[in-house]
């Protein structure tokens, strides 16, 4: 991207000024080598989303924003519904509340290497990953209707995971406000084999290694150490999300006219708040994140399992669960005043700092743990909400490397299978059902996620807490 | 000029960040669609690898061209998902902003068909439906996966 027409608002933010219809500016963290890696597509798109009703103070973009549709992914904005604000089911996307889970295991990697390629074995029979796949759980309507109002409250009533998970997640493990009912037929029977699988794609289960603590202190609070093993999963709302997401993009594109909405791109679907569509698709959008929240909890259960056939003595508590791509009712402070906001997250983490009342009281003076998830042969990080993030962007955080091609330049440099045994030679062992899937998925063919992290860090988003280097990873 | 069998039938895909552009071109807006379905399989497999045993009808109704290639594309996304199936052929009827058609394929056999990854919902970033110059068609959009 081009610095051209950008105010630089420090080393780590440039503000594009709001002109012709756009109703406020566009804000992008990055340092001068991001911004400069960025494609245009990303100003291009942060500026769309300045033009819609009711945003307030500034459309913002992530240190790892990429091109996405609508929104960028990366992209945050925050409405008000006093001031005409929208709900936009372009601004949340097909994987609603995509997120990842980070689960310790008490287990130091010397403890872990000997059995390596019998855990990824076991890992790779037991989680249901990839195209096609299926779960072993089919729920009736009566189970349908009940998961998709509790989310993980729900899975750990069934015996997936234990009750001291929930506080551990994003809202408490149950997204308030969901409305099975706004949940088309469709939605539900695309989810109906699907409950318990991890996707394909980006998606993964990893076990990996803290490879280096950058903040001893928070990372003590988290529970983590030098060369301590973790878990992270990360998957979304499946087929139920990908559905009800395609549904409402639709529906709000032809009704927007209607709410007398001009949009800049199609894709920036949306809808008035207080509408009748856009009340439904909030309702039916905090389901799919429930949905998202019970199979992250599912897989919980199916992980712990297998490190119990394992390692006997290993317990596996969560650290925390974070969701990507949401919208949620928040009170920020904007200008000196409190003000309750619909807070769009395309491709970005909640990351609350401390003393925020949504955060456990065990984390609480420290901040929320941030996820992020880099390639699988490169690195993964733990950072920590932050005081001035709360007051950049709505409390946001990047949410992964991004990627720096497309799939199909991917698999044009690179073959599965010279992946995979590249990644093996490096201690780093994978297990996929596809191999083109895992050249698209290969490590250069991501962004440095490092890069990303050291800006996010340094512009005052979220504080690094330690990296995580990849030991096993399952891949859809 | 209308479309002509001398006009190319055939699919590509198109650069897109994160996700991936499925693209048909053809002699008619019909075959065009059918195209840039073919390009949706080759998002997930070889289509050449996919076996048209099964056919599965499809139906949809939109107010405009744009939205009813979305509607199409959305409407196999659907059947792949529920079905598990992976689609080799198909075919495209259109009239006054309704289709029908129909998908031939076979279930997912993950060992010989690498899956690479699922489609989860064409999208309305840089959708097209028109005719080129040389009178062919074009229809393309951004498939997020």
């Amino acid at each position: 991207m081009d610095a051209a027409g950008l105010q630089r608002l420090s080393d780590y933010a440039w503000q594009l000024p709001a002109r012709g219809a756009m109703r406020v500016p566009a804000i992008i963290f990055a340092d001068a080598a991001l911004l400069a890696a960025m494609d245009d597509k990303v100003r291009e798109q942060a500026a769309n989303v300045a033009m819609l009703p009711g945003i307030v103070h500034a459309s913002y973009a992530m240190p790892d924003a990429h091109w996405g549709y609508g929104f960028p992914i990366g992209g945050v904005a925050a409405f008000d519904p006093e001031e005409g604000g929208v709900v936009s089911a372009g601004g949340v996307g097909f994987d609603i509340s995509c997120g990842v889970r980070c689960l310790l295991t008490g287990l130091k990697a010397a403890e872990i290497m000997p059995l390596q390629a019998r855990l990824a074995d076991a890992l790779y029979a037991a989680i249901p990953a990839g195209v096609g796949s299926t779960g072993t759980l089919r729920l009736d309507a009566a189970e349908m209707q009940a998961m998709l109002a509790g989310g993980a409250r729900w899975a750990v009533q069934r015996g997936y995971g234990e009750a001291a998970d929930l506080e551990r997640i994003e809202e408490g493990g149950r997204m308030a406000g969901a409305e099975p009912d706004a949940v088309s037929e469709h939605a539900r029977r695309r989810q109906r084999d699907e409950m318990g699988t991890l996707g394909s794609g980006n998606h993964y289960l990893e076990v990996q290694r803290v490879a280096e603590v950058c903040d001893p202190h928070i990372a003590a609070v988290y529970g983590l150490a030098l060369d301590d093993v973790v878990v992270s999963i990360h998957c979304g709302s499946r087929g139920l999300g990908h559905q009800i997401g395609t549904e409402f993009l639709r529906e709000m594109a032809v009704a927007a006219a209607g709410h007398h909405i001009t949009l800049p791109d199609r894709e920036l679907a949306c809808a008035p708040i207080d509408s009748v569509i856009g009340q439904r698709y909030l309702g039916a959008m905090r389901a799919a994140v429930n949905c998202a929240l019970a199979n992250r909890q599912m897989l919980t259960h199916l992980t712990r399992r297998v490190f119990a056939q394992i390692f006997l003595h290993a317990r596996l508590p969560l650290l925390y669960d974070v969701s990507h791509n949401t919208c949620k009712v928040e009170e920020h402070e904007v200008d000196g005043r409190r003000r309750r906001l619909y807070v769009h997250r395309k491709g970005a983490t909640r990351a609350f700092g401390p003393g925020h009342p949504d955060l456990p009281p065990a984390l609480r003076a420290v901040g929320q743990p941030v996820l992020i998830g880099g390639s699988m042969g490169t690195a993964s990080y733990v950072l920590a909400g932050s005081e001035r993030g709360m007051r950049l962007a709505y409390g946001s955080a990047c949410h992964g490397a991004g990627r720096a091609m497309s799939r199909h330049e991917a698999t044009r440099r690179w073959h599965g299978r010279a992946v995979v045994d590249e990644l093996a030679a490096r201690g780093i062992l994978i297990r996929s059902p596809s191999l083109r899937g895992v050249a698209e998925e290969a490590p250069h063919a991501y962004k440095n996620v490092s890069a990303v992290v050291e800006v996010a860090d340094r512009a005052g988003l979220a504080r690094k807490v330690a990296r995580l280097a990849p030991l096993v990873c399952i891949k859809g | 000029m209308p479309g002509t069998s001398s006009h190319p039938v055939y699919w590509e895909h198109y650069p897109h960040e994160a996700d991936m552009g499925v693209r048909g071109f053809g002699a008619t807006p019909e075959q065009a669609f059918e195209q840039a379905a073919l390009a949706l399989t080759a998002i997930v497999t070889d289509p050449d690898s996919v076996r048209p045993q099964q056919r599965v009808a499809v139906a949809c109704t939109a107010p405009d061209a744009g939205l009813l290639l979305v509607d199409w594309l959305n409407a196999i996304i659907y059947e792949m998902a529920t079905r598990h199936m992976l689609f080799r052929r198909f075919e495209v009827h259109l009239a006054e902003g309704r289709m029908h058609g129909a998908a031939w394929g076979e279930r997912v056999d993950a060992a010989r068909h690498q899956p690479a990854v699922e489609p989860k919902g064409a999208t309305y970033t840089s959708l097209a439906v028109r005719r080129l110059e040389d009178g062919s068609w074009l229809a393309q959009c951004v498939v997020d996966v």
